[in-house]
């Protein structure tokens, strides 16, 4: 299945190259042409590619962690703790006096969220109490993102914000690239050794730990993992909701439910869905570009809708 | 030297003291069975055993080494907790959660199984007679053949101490039997097995040893005739019991209430 997943990432991301205002614009084989690929196709197709990996791998492995099909960075929360702390940076000054500034808060923002929703969790496991606490945390998110916009002394804030929250990674040139990746990469290598670890949890963490899983430093390692992607990720292109959700569905009965078999996969369909979404919002006939995180939620909602039916005789259990 | 010992443990959850400094000691090749009323303290002197739950006071002792001493990984491959109720969260296929056992020895689910990991998961399905069920999703089998899926997983790891938190809980007398075949077959095997149970009649049948717990410490520590004797479980339970004689083995059966 990777291969094919692999085969067809790549086809998407050559796509996402040529598609736009101007097709296939190396054809035009002058500088105005090359200029295009390399300073706006080439850093949003990277971006897709790296966004959406991350997001369907942060998926899968909250998911497994969590033990809850639910999970996912928009959902539960993760992406709008990151996005208030990007805010945050950003009209404070700090981003344009450090440049790491943006993306480091958005990991530490992604970090406090996932650190909370763990502590939710332990204290009272089920579905319920996992999402309950995912609405407190958006709620809690939306509510500060106002309040410092509000406070802002810049009266375009509302609207600049809103629009960037929504998710887009339109016009992010090279710098954004160069300073988002490495975190997205690293983070995505702190996780993705950990399969074992979560098909261990699978028997719940009592089990988990008599077969020799640190759950502790386990969690820990996911944390850090899920801050730096979904951190990165969101401060880059702000929220883009419900990939994480989704890609994880799509693979996971290819696999057998194992959980740590779902994470290549599913890093490889989110990949694949961010760049098939971004190409969407180019072709659709709107007057302006639709925002690339409002059309996953246009198509990953409804999915979370029938993920909540499916889950329906779980909840009675939890 | 016993297999496993604990040397005064004392055991606490908030300010209330569940086991007293217990002093126990487990051999090799039995099947010690641990009785006591609900709350007395077995499923947490279990969670001590596994290194679980650390120990307010006291120590527990694999080999004759301090438990807390070991690695994880190395807890892991010594020692095989079966949890109450045992299950899995994911509809996985039985062959994966048996082959779960093998994490301890580096097994990797997302990697073609070794051969000596793939061996230990047969010989696992072999003894709880459930290589039929076991490229069926666990979510698809019946409770007594899910119960039986989750034993094989603790038996796939081939450890030296088997510990099983009320395994036949919630099974039929058929799988009940059956259960505590399988764990007379790993004691013969020479594995150190203790086994909560709440069914005395089975502890009284198949155990080699029962110890009964009650108010914070052991009531009674020796073999089933002694340690299932009226005067001891009528104290620990607060019940009258009547003991009828089956086969040549009491059978102790709870009878009315004391109050």
């Amino acid at each position: 299945m990777n291969r094919w997943l692999v085969v067809m990432v790549a086809v998407l991301y050559l796509l996402s190259l040529a598609v736009g205002p101007a097709w296939w614009p190396w054809r035009l084989g002058n500088e105005v042409g090359w200029a295009i690929v390399w300073e706006l196709r080439v850093p949003r197709a990277t971006l897709g590619l790296l966004i959406g990996g991350v997001l369907g791998l942060s998926g899968a492995v909250l998911q497994a962690w969590l033990r809850n099909p639910l999970a996912e960075p928009g959902v539960i929360g993760v992406s709008a703790c990151a996005g208030f702390a990007a805010v945050c940076a950003f009209y404070s000054g700090l981003a344009a006096a450090f440049v790491l500034a943006q993306p480091l808060a958005g990991i530490a923002g992604a970090g406090i969220a996932v650190a909370l929703l763990m502590g939710a969790v332990r204290s009272g496991t089920g579905t319920v109490s996992l999402l309950l606490m995912g609405v407190a945390i958006n709620a809690i998110a939306a509510a500060l993102i106002s309040l410092v916009l509000a406070l802002s002394p810049n009266p375009f804030a509302y609207q600049e914000i809103s629009l960037w929250l929504a998710g887009s990674i339109v016009d992010r040139d090279l710098r954004y690239l160069f300073i988002t990746a490495p975190f997205m990469i690293l983070g995505a290598a702190i996780v993705l050794g950990a399969g074992r670890w979560l098909d261990a949890l699978s028997l719940g963490e009592d089990t988990a730990r008599s077969l020799g899983v640190d759950t502790k430093s386990l969690g820990l390692r996911l944390t850090l993992g899920v801050g730096l992607m979904v951190g990165a990720a969101t401060s880059v292109a702000g929220v883009i909701g419900f990939v994480g959700l989704i890609a994880p569905h799509l693979v996971r009965a290819r696999v057998d439910f194992r959980p740590g078999a779902t994470l290549v996969p599913s890093m490889l369909v989110g990949a694949a869905l961010v760049l098939m979404a971004d190409i969407a919002v180019r072709l659709l006939p709107t007057a302006y570009e639709l925002q690339l995180g409002v059309f996953t939620s246009l198509v990953g909602a409804p999915f979370l809708v029938r993920a909540v039916r499916r889950a329906r005789a779980a909840w009675l259990a939890a | 030297m016993s297999a496993l010992a604990v040397r005064g443990l004392t055991s606490r959850r908030g300010d209330r003291e569940v086991l007293s400094a217990i002093d126990l000691a487990f051999e090799a090749g039995e099947v010690t069975a641990v009785v006591g009323p609900n709350g007395a303290g077995k499923t947490t002197l279990l969670r001590h055993l596994a290194g679980l739950d650390a120990p307010a006071a006291g120590e527990v002792e694999l080999g004759g080494k301090p438990l807390s001493g070991l690695g994880a990984a190395i807890r892991g491959q010594r020692i095989a907790y079966l949890a109450q109720a045992a299950s899995a969260y994911w509809p996985l296929r039985a062959r994966d959660v048996v082959a779960l056992g093998r994490l301890p020895h580096g097994a990797d689910l997302s990697r073609p199984a070794r051969l000596s990991d793939a061996d230990a998961v047969q010989r696992a399905l072999q003894r709880v007679d459930g290589v039929r069920f076991a490229d069926r999703s666990i979510d698809t089998l019946s409770q007594g053949e899910r119960a039986r899926m989750m034993m094989a997983r603790a038996l796939a790891t081939e450890a030296a101490v088997l510990l099983a938190d009320e395994p036949v809980a919630s099974l039929d007398p058929a799988y009940a039997l059956e259960t505590m075949a399988i764990l007379r077959a790993e004691a013969a095997r020479g594995a150190c097995v203790i086994v909560v149970l709440h069914d005395l009649g089975l502890a009284a049948r198949f155990a080699d040893r029962v110890i009964v717990l009650a108010n914070h410490g052991v009531a009674a520590d020796g073999p089933p005739a002694i340690a299932l004797a009226g005067d001891v479980i009528e104290a620990a339970y607060g019940v009258g019991f009547r003991h009828i004689l089956v086969d040549g083995v009491m059978q102790p059966v709870a009878w009315e209430r004391r109050d």
